[in-house]
């Protein structure tokens, strides 16, 4: 029997020099436990569709029950849906400034105020 | 929802050596590979418009001439905000997918060993030699950032990493490789068997052939050849053999050995192959490693490697660019260099007859709906042509190429 520490075990750093993309590598260390944490919502949450189907189909809410789930092709489809949907809701930002990229006759409000102030 | 969504990590098949995932863990798996899909079909277009829009005519504005190498491209692009944000969501989730993979390895990990030591004992078909030495291309860092690599062992008779490698590639290329992981391998045994119908190996060879999962469909597709995995790792073999033998491949062999001292005989091949090899290696190793195989290809034997094309005179910048991001931010350093080189003068070099040559595609063949139509732009193994500007060489799946003794 070995005796390991998986938890530390399991986030082990790939040997080589970790690169940092943002200019602060404290925004990088926050996105990615931020992706971790929203990662862990979506187990949650596929967690939960699952007790859905299992009530919905009469079947015993039981941790076994549970861990055997497999979801026909349908609810495969709607659960990959699903984490389209949430990964699109938590990355909106990235998409605003995408789109405001593509706009380029963008004005701003602060600016346009002063304007309206002034006359 | 226009875009068709990938597979679940659930229709994959159920692993050889029995480790098993559980509900919690193939959701982790689901939501990374959504976030993969994400970022390769919605946020990298856009890294693309950032670079046409802002990041070239600034650096034109700057330097008073265009942009004009891929490292130019590669250190302007840097200071570009939503590059900082795919290329930063890129890495990390390729370091949750190892997170993941190797949390469910390790958990399990005893009787993982356990049933690799059942399947493999006293196999005359796994030679392993612990004197093998493992190049410093592999050494220094970590592949395509999988803690431990293709060698490393936490204990004795460690097979992790392997399962680890095994359990999370689906993530990577979102089912792109298939159910079982061998798309390249099974595209590969049908391109050879639909050119070459009289093709009748009785010896092959994978070189760097790992986990041998691209191996086993050719051993399918080649029943009477004796097959052979080589590779420098001893957990890959340790686990490629179980994992053969678990699914019935009890005559494929799994031999620890390096490319710079292969201990065959010349002239003893009929095939020598590899999948997604070379990039991991080093100038000198495929320029040497190319004679060798010359050398130990018998007289009308076939050499065949896929991997992906070198850069030609009208490949775009931006796509050498994005060529070259895992060679920069996903350990793979040898992958720009390879990408400059020209495979076809290597082989003439190592003795190949420019008559005798092989160039070809292969698609990844795979169940249906595990290959998505935006398949390419994940994976840098499979490249859609539709997902990149057009080359010189018009190809989708991997780029074949080779030759004739
Ligand atoms: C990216 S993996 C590809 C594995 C396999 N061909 C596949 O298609 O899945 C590269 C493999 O090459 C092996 N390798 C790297 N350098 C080698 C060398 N010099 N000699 C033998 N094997 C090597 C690694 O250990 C690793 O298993």
């Amino acid at each position: 029997m070995t005796t390991l520490d998986v938890n530390t075990l399991a986030n082990a750093k790939a040997k080589g020099k970790r690169p940092y993309f943002f200019d602060d590598p404290a925004v990088e260390r926050v996105l990615s436990i931020t992706m971790a944490v929203a990662g862990e919502l979506a187990v949650t949450r596929e967690r939960l569709d699952t007790v859905e189907r299992l009530l919905e189909a009469g079947t015993p809410v039981t941790k076994a029950n549970i861990d055997a789930y497999r979801p026909d092709d349908d609810a495969a489809q709607e659960r990959q849906a699903w984490h389209a949907e949430y990964i699109s809701r938590i990355l909106r930002i990235v998409h605003q400034e995408l789109e405001a990229l593509q706009a380029t006759d963008d004005v701003s409000p602060e600016e346009l105020a002063d304007k309206m102030a002034a006359s | 929802m226009a875009a068709s969504l990938p597979p679940t990590y659930d229709r994959t098949a159920p692993n050889a050596l029995g480790a098993k995932v559980n509900h919690d863990e193939i959701a982790r798996f689901n939501f990374l590979t959504s976030v993969n899909v994400h970022l390769g079909t919605q946020l990298f277009p856009g890294t693309k418009l950032a670079f046409e829009q802002r990041v070239k005519p600034a650096f034109k504005k700057a330097q008073g001439r265009e942009i004009a190498t891929r490292v130019e491209v590669r250190d302007a692009m840097r200071t570009d905000p939503l590059y900082q944000t795919w290329a930063a969501l890129r890495r990390n989730t390729m370091e949750m997918r190892q997170q993941t993979g190797r949390a469910i390895a390790l958990r399990q990990l005893d009787a993982l060993i356990a049933r690799a030591k059942e399947l493999n004992d006293a196999k005359p078909t796994l030679q392993l030699n612990p004197q093998t030495k493992i190049p410093r291309y592999i050494s220094e860092v970590d592949n395509h950032c999988m803690p431990g690599s293709y060698y490393g062992e936490l204990v004795p008779d460690d097979v992790s990493g392997p399962a680890n490698y095994d359990l999370g590639v689906f993530v990577t290329g979102a089912g792109s490789m298939s159910a079982r992981n061998d798309g390249g391998g099974r595209g590969v045994a049908k391109f050879v068997r639909e050119r070459w119908p009289d093709f009748k190996p009785k010896r092959i060879m994978d070189l760097g052939g790992g986990i041998g999962s691209n191996t086993l469909p050719i051993a399918q597709a080649f029943p009477d050849a004796e097959v052979i995995v080589v590779d420098v790792g001893a957990p890959v073999l340790r686990y490629g053999h179980a994992r053969a033998q678990a699914m019935g491949y009890d005559k494929v062999k799994f031999v620890q050995a390096a490319l710079e001292d292969l201990p065959f005989e010349p002239n003893s091949f009929d095939w020598i192959q590899s999948t997604m090899f070379w990039h991991e290696t080093s100038a000198p190793a495929i320029t040497n490693g190319m004679k060798r195989i010359y050398e130990l290809l018998a007289p009308g034997g076939m050499t065949l490697h896929a991997e992906q094309p070198n850069f030609t005179e009208s490949t775009p910048l931006w796509e050498k660019f994005t060529k070259d991001w895992d060679a920069w931010y996903n350990n793979e350093p040898f992958w720009s260099k390879f990408h400059t080189m020209n495979v076809i003068d290597l082989m003439t070099a190592a003795g190949f007859q420019k008559d005798k040559l092989i160039e070809g595609e292969v698609v990844s063949d795979v169940e249906p709906g595990f290959y998505q139509p935006w398949a390419g732009s994940l994976s840098r193994h499979a490249p859609e042509k539709t997902n990149t500007a057009p080359t010189t060489r018009a190809w989708r799946g991997w780029y074949m190429f080779g030759g004739w003794k």
